[in-house]
């Protein structure tokens, strides 16, 4: 009887967990399946891709602006933020043990967990108040800030699954060390960083809250990094709390183009590790 | 030099934002922080309101969110069927790749008059003289909050307590089933014990997530600085608040306010995170 009742009882909590696991999937399904089936309607219009905003009720209005505005702002973030983390990360793999190593690890991952509406804060005293106008310049500057803890932090554990004898081979052969860091490890963990990159790039084109502040949003088509600048989460968090029913449209739509964005970079770094993975010997688990 | 810039550029934003924060802080003192009042017209600032609702969104949606958490982590590291496994370790990642804004518009939109529908009404109705059911219900409110933030931080607890539970020796669980337990005696008595205090921070992560979150929040919480007991009445984060005016303020007073609300809660995130991220740690190297 009590082996009987505590065998239900295992039995019970097993089916509880698998339950966790559809409740788990439940939201992303649910997300998706609502953005797909709302944001078709208007990305399936060219005009949507062909031109920028129109005045309210004129149709043909469409989202070039903001698809171009998140191109060029992620660009310039990621120009800014991906070199930089590179090396951070190349230089905390190098140097494990050092002192400063632990404090350098925490702070990126402090900065991870910082609010990004901080941080475009942040971004506005330094980049955007000295010069009395919004500027897509400083929204690239809050963007990488978000991007730089992350890039740093996947580069420094590509690198550490690249084997031990890789490095030892190059300082045996009487490399120094700089060169057995940057062209042999580096270019071993080559996969990983891509993932560390892509990754980055993912979570900087879907960010509005360091923008609201710094990119600051614009009606129309620029291209000068000097003037304000539209970006697809702007479009969406905007547009969206209007009630107009196009526009509600063109929100959902932008919002599908992000989620598709963020889905196929994300699969894109999937696979990429998948082959940093299989270069360090070590399966997919 | 280089790679001091991760904690200098922490650095940098707490001291940058003290420093355009200042007059708010000297003019208003701790006073700020205890203040009920948000008139920009009067001049008069408190952070009481959204500092409230910030902690209780954050806290109620950690609460939601920690069952299925861990059930999936324990699912993610203990199934025994590698291929659903993946399945559901990609899905959890995906949850957490979902722009924050796609959140709001679907939390808006679908989730919002969901739940006003089906739970909000009713319980209202049947409960009308419990206080958290109580009020007039809204779409927009503090429980639709904490329904997205329980979403979005769902894949930071399951991700973090996947990897603790995983790092329990596999000679405790032996032991257990060689003394007769069954799976689930064995993961209540002696897995999740010894995971105790990696679970502990992988859920204090999450909560810094949660009080941090901006966007998705903003455009589903209903946006008033009340203090109020209904989980069904609108309310206010500082996130929140500072997103929706601080292009808006007019006069330095109003702005260095707003920006002393971000100083608020980055100072609320550092301290969290920082304890978070020792706890993990901790567990880690053991």
């Amino acid at each position: 009887m009590r082996r009987q009742r505590r065998l239900a009882r295992d039995l019970w909590f097993r089916f509880l967990i698998y339950v966790a696991a559809v409740v788990a999937l439940l939201p992303l399904s649910l997300v998706l399946a609502y953005t797909i089936s709302n944001g078709w309607r208007a990305a399936m219009q060219p005009d949507f891709y062909l031109h920028f905003e129109r005045p309210e009720g004129i149709p043909g209005a469409g989202v070039q602006h903001a698809i171009v505005g998140t191109l060029e702002l992620v660009g310039m973030a990621s120009l800014l933020a991906i070199p930089v983390g590179i090396v951070v990360g190349t230089h905390l793999a190098e140097y494990r043990q050092h002192r400063w190593a632990t404090w350098v690890r925490l702070a990126g991952d402090v900065l991870v967990g910082t609010p990004s509406i901080a941080i475009g804060l942040f971004a506005y005293a330094l980049l955007v108040a000295p010069f009395h106008h919004f500027s897509a310049l400083s929204g690239a500057g809050a963007l990488a800030v978000l991007m730089l803890p992350v890039v740093m932090r996947t580069t420094e554990g590509a690198l550490l699954l690249v084997p031990v004898g890789l490095r030892e081979a190059g300082l045996a052969l009487g490399l120094p060390r700089w060169r057995v860091a940057l062209q042999l490890m580096l270019r071993a963990a080559a996969p990983g960083v891509v993932t560390g990159a892509l990754l980055a790039v993912a979570r900087a084109a879907g960010e509005t809250a360091p923008l609201l502040f710094t990119s600051f949003g614009n009606r129309r088509l620029v291209f000068n990094p000097a003037e304000p600048m539209q970006a697809l989460p702007l479009t969406v968090f905007h547009n969206a709390l209007t009630p107009y029913k196009d526009l509600e449209d063109q929100a959902w739509g932008a919002a599908l183009l992000l989620v598709v964005l963020v889905l196929i970079v994300n699969l894109a770094s999937r696979f990429a590790l998948r082959r940093q993975l299989a270069l360090a010997g070590r399966g997919t688990s | 030099m280089v790679a001091a810039a991760a904690p200098l550029a922490l650095l940098a934003i707490v001291v940058v934002l003290a420093q355009q924060a200042w007059p708010a802080i000297t003019h208003f003192g701790p006073r700020f922080l205890a203040g009920r009042v948000w008139n920009p017209v009067q001049v008069e600032f408190g952070a009481l309101p959204y500092i409230f609702g910030t902690v209780v969104t954050a806290f109620l949606a950690l609460a939601l969110a920690l069952p299925v958490g861990v059930g999936v982590a324990l699912f993610l590291a203990e199934s025994s069927r590698p291929r659903l496994r993946g399945a559901i370790g990609i899905g959890v990642e995906l949850l957490a790749a979902i722009p924050s804004v796609v959140y709001g518009i679907w939390g808006l939109y679908v989730l919002a008059p969901w739940l006003y529908r089906h739970l909000e009404i009713p319980l209202n109705e049947r409960f009308p003289n419990v206080a958290i059911f109580g009020g007039t219900p809204r779409q927009t409110s503090i429980l639709t909050a904490v329904v997205v933030l329980a979403v979005m931080i769902l894949p930071t607890l399951s991700a973090v307590s996947r990897d603790v539970v995983r790092a329990v020796p596999n000679g405790l669980r032996e032991a257990a089933y060689a003394l007769g337990s069954t799976w689930w005696e064995t993961t209540w008595r002696v897995v999740l014990p010894a995971a105790r205090a990696g679970i502990f921070g992988a859920s204090v992560l999450a909560l810094g997530r949660a009080l941090g979150e901006t966007i998705a929040v903003t455009m589903v919480i209903g946006n008033r600085p009340d203090i109020q007991p209904s989980l069904f009445a609108p309310g206010y984060t500082l996130a929140s608040v500072v997103a929706n005016e601080f292009t808006e303020a007019t006069g330095q007073l109003y702005s260095a306010a707003l920006i002393e609300l971000g100083l608020v809660l980055v100072c609320l995130t550092l301290v969290v995170n920082v304890g978070a991220l020792l706890m993990v740690r901790t567990v880690d190297r053991r």
